[in-house]
């Protein structure tokens, strides 16, 4: 190999894109957490009592509760009474009604993350929601969608415009005593994004919603709730980045799917919050708790996902398998490069007879990280006939990082059929030289090998995202080979 | 002079394999190189290529003018030196024809010549592949993904065929072919043979020589040449085998 250490060091040193902070006024409760907190931010918003005690019950369980520590992920303990747990732009009294409104720094923000919220200049084809820090500044093609009967809508607006729905779905998926960090997200929660597609319906467009951090010292702890009713499909993408900052951020988001009978959902990932600095020092503490249940017959649900961003992933989108005949998949490329942690998979539990369920992680070690795969497939008694495949594999580049893979396996039905695959392989020296020997550059060569690697995960993703997943995947890795 | 390569040493993983090898491949010749298992055959290939843990200790290498041990892997390929691997790598996921296109295009850059696009491309590229007997398959599998051995071997004369080189070595091309495929691959590597360019083949067996009938012979045994001849040294080493070559040489 041609490129020696000192080009490798500068090639590196590229920096992350969207570190930068936007310079904007907000409206901010003080760190700290009790039911005080909990109450002001219900209050904030507008709530309805349901939802006041909901948060507060799922407070008082969190407080009951101890942060998980079994992932293969190592931080200082958290604070969690130095957060604040609620930052806001500031904006005309009850939120701004049009685009007009919208502060036009928010706007420029967006712009300069390449996701204009402008009439003019939107992504064609695509509706975006836009969260900063703990709202939802502004939701695209809200009109559009509304004709087809598709609500697309932040979080908030949802519980003030939906509240029967909200009341309906909320935390059947992911209950509010799930887990430390879904708890604590229930009593927490500030906006999101939430999507309802009635009977029948294919959404017209791709969903997505673009999650930004702006302020310091801040947690995000956003929701998403999607619904597809019988016979409805929609595809939704979420997309993260934040500024650069020295000191850890945190990020708890719980996301629940719901598919009806003969629905589809497709959820697409692309993660890219600070991961750190290269000595390890700030980045995004990535605690997510995604799960879809295919409620009804024949329902199917698809997780995407690239994660190539924050210092410390801890996620694992699931399937809830309890339709008869209903689907579930997981397709995953998760980038681990310099001090990054990623401890992430999925759960797949067949209920329903004759489930099936694919999952393909594709894990991607460079410099000191630590990347590791956890999945448990579990077929329930109950579930005859269903099937899964998993396959799991791992890139090492270079010779400091690691890659784990924790698959676990409970089979209660014998009528189940069950594969698992795996391989580990070094980005090599082989793979490297043949290019190399052939006039490509080494730069090259490692992307080239890496999109390889990846390709059964980026022909999951929507076309327009494919692209930048690409890009983002080549970024976050240049010049890790050495 | 095509290729000098004077008083070479080097070593892998401390161990010393090439000890003082001398040898000059002027354009429009062909050169094999015979030796028994482990005599550095592979390794003066790999060396040749700039391979990076294989560490040079001694003497130089002149390629075509230039000092070739001081051009980084990808330079020396571009700048016209070819290496047919003798295990060619998968490389999953990553289209045949991309990476050959993108190989094409790295050495056409460095020469100052416009790029091809995918359509002048792929119009080149099944005319070698008609040549080298390939079915369209080869189109739209990843980089040697599942290939026989055979296969592989084929892909890498039709990557050399594309890039044209001006000193293709070929490690042991010829290892796990059958008669029909021998006679391919050998009409492809004869297809190359002109005044400009040269070719080294490294093999252990007389049988490839038939078909691309070489212009030197050279045995390699323990590091150095022992003995180098014309044509009729490779058929004198299939009647004899190695031994009286190493033995003479003692004695």
């Amino acid at each position: 190999m041609s490129t020696k250490p000192q080009d490798v060091e500068a090639l590196v040193g590229q920096k992350y894109r969207h570190g930068f902070i936007t310079d904007i006024e907000s409206d901010s409760l003080p760190p700290g957490l009790d039911e005080g907190v909990v109450a002001a931010i219900s209050q904030k918003k507008n709530e309805p009592q349901f939802m006041l005690d909901w948060r507060l019950k799922a407070f008082r369980h969190w407080k009951t509760l101890r942060e998980p520590s079994w992932a293969h992920v190592h931080y200082k303990p958290i604070d969690y009474q130095d957060i604040s747990y609620y930052s806001a732009p500031r904006a005309p009294a009850n939120g701004p009604k049009s685009l007009d409104e919208v502060d036009p720094k928010l706007l420029a923000t967006y712009e300069k993350l390449g996701i204009p919220l402008h009439e003019r200049a939107r992504l064609a084809g695509v509706a975006v929601d836009a969260v900063f820090d703990s709202v939802s500044v502004a939701t695209t093609f809200k009109d559009k969608l509304g004709k087809a009967g598709v609500i697309f809508c932040s979080f908030s607006d949802a519980v003030r415009d939906h509240p029967r729905l909200i009341e309906r779905y909320l935390g059947t998926v992911v209950p509010a005593s799930d887990n430390f960090f879904a708890a604590l997200n229930s009593a927490v929660f500030s906006d999101g994004s939430f999507v309802y597609v009635p009977p029948g319906v294919r959404c017209p467009m791709e969903l997505s919603t673009y999650f930004r951090i702006n302020a310091a010292k801040t947690g995000q702890f956003e929701r998403t709730l999607i619904i597809a009713a019988e016979g409805a499909s929609v595809s939704y993408l979420e997309g993260c980045t934040a500024p650069m900052r020295d000191e850890n951020q945190l990020h708890a988001a719980v996301v629940e799917l719901v598919a009806l009978d003969n629905a589809q959902i497709k959820y697409s990932t692309v993660q890219n919050w600070y991961p750190g600095d290269e000595n390890g020092l700030g980045g995004i503490y990535n605690f997510v708790t995604k799960r879809g249940e295919c409620r009804g017959r024949n329902s199917k649900i698809s997780w995407t996902q690239v994660e190539t961003g924050s210092a410390i992933t801890w996620k694992y989108p699931s399937c809830v398998l309890r339709g008869e005949n209903s689907v579930g998949e997981f397709y995953s490329v998760a980038v681990a490069n310099n001090y990054q942690q990623a401890d992430t998979g999925t759960k797949m539990i067949h209920i329903g007879r004759n489930t099936k369920s694919t999952i393909v992680s594709k894990g991607i070690s460079a410099g000191h990280a630590e990347n590791t795969y956890r999945g448990l497939v579990k077929i329930l008694p109950s579930a005859a006939g269903a099937r899964n495949f998993t396959q799991c594999d791992s890139l090492l580049m270079g010779a400091k990082c690691a890659a784990h893979t924790f698959p676990y396996m409970e089979v209660k039905n014998p009528t189940a059929t069950v594969e698992h695959e795996a391989s580990t392989s070094k980005i090599g020296e082989d793979q490297l030289f043949y290019c190399l020997q052939r006039g490509i550059s080494a730069e090259d060569a490692v992307n080239m090998i890496v999109s390889g690697f990846c390709k059964v995960v980026f022909k999951e993703l929507p076309m327009e995202f494919a692209v930048e997943a690409q890009n983002l995947l080549s970024v976050s890795l240049e010049g890790a080979v050495g | 002079m095509l290729l000098e390569i004077s008083d070479l040493s080097a070593r892998v993983a401390g161990k010393e394999i090439l000890k003082g090898i001398n040898l000059n491949v002027n354009a429009g010749e062909v050169h094999a190189i015979m030796g028994p298992n482990g005599s550095g055959k592979s390794t003066l290939a790999q060396v040749l290529a700039g391979r990076e843990d294989y560490e040079v200790t001694r003497g130089t290498v002149k390629f075509d003018g230039q000092d070739l041990l001081t051009l980084p892997a990808e330079l020396r390929a571009r700048a016209g030196l070819f290496l047919g691997f003798q295990y060619p790598v998968e490389i999953p996921g990553v289209n045949n024809v991309y990476l050959l296109k993108a190989a094409l295009n790295a050495k056409r850059k460095a020469a100052g010549q416009p790029e091809v696009d995918a359509y002048e491309f792929l119009s080149l590229i099944r005319q070698k592949m008609k040549f080298m007997q390939m079915s369209e398959s080869f189109l739209t599998r990843g980089v040697n993904e599942g290939f026989s051995g055979g296969e592989k071997k084929r892909n890498e004369v039709l990557q050399m065929l594309v890039l044209e080189p001006k000193l293709a070595i070929l490690d042991e091309t010829d290892s796990g072919l059958d008669i029909d495929a021998l006679k391919v691959v050998s009409t492809g590597v004869n297809s190359l043979r002109d005044a400009s360019r040269g070719v080294v083949l490294v093999t252990h067996y007389q049988r490839l020589l038939d078909y691309v009938v070489p212009d030197h012979v050279h045995v390699l045994s323990g590091g150095r040449i022992v003995k180098s001849g014309d044509r009729s040294l490779a058929h004198e080493l299939e009647r004899r085998g190695y031994d009286w070559v190493l033995e003479s040489r003692v004695a």
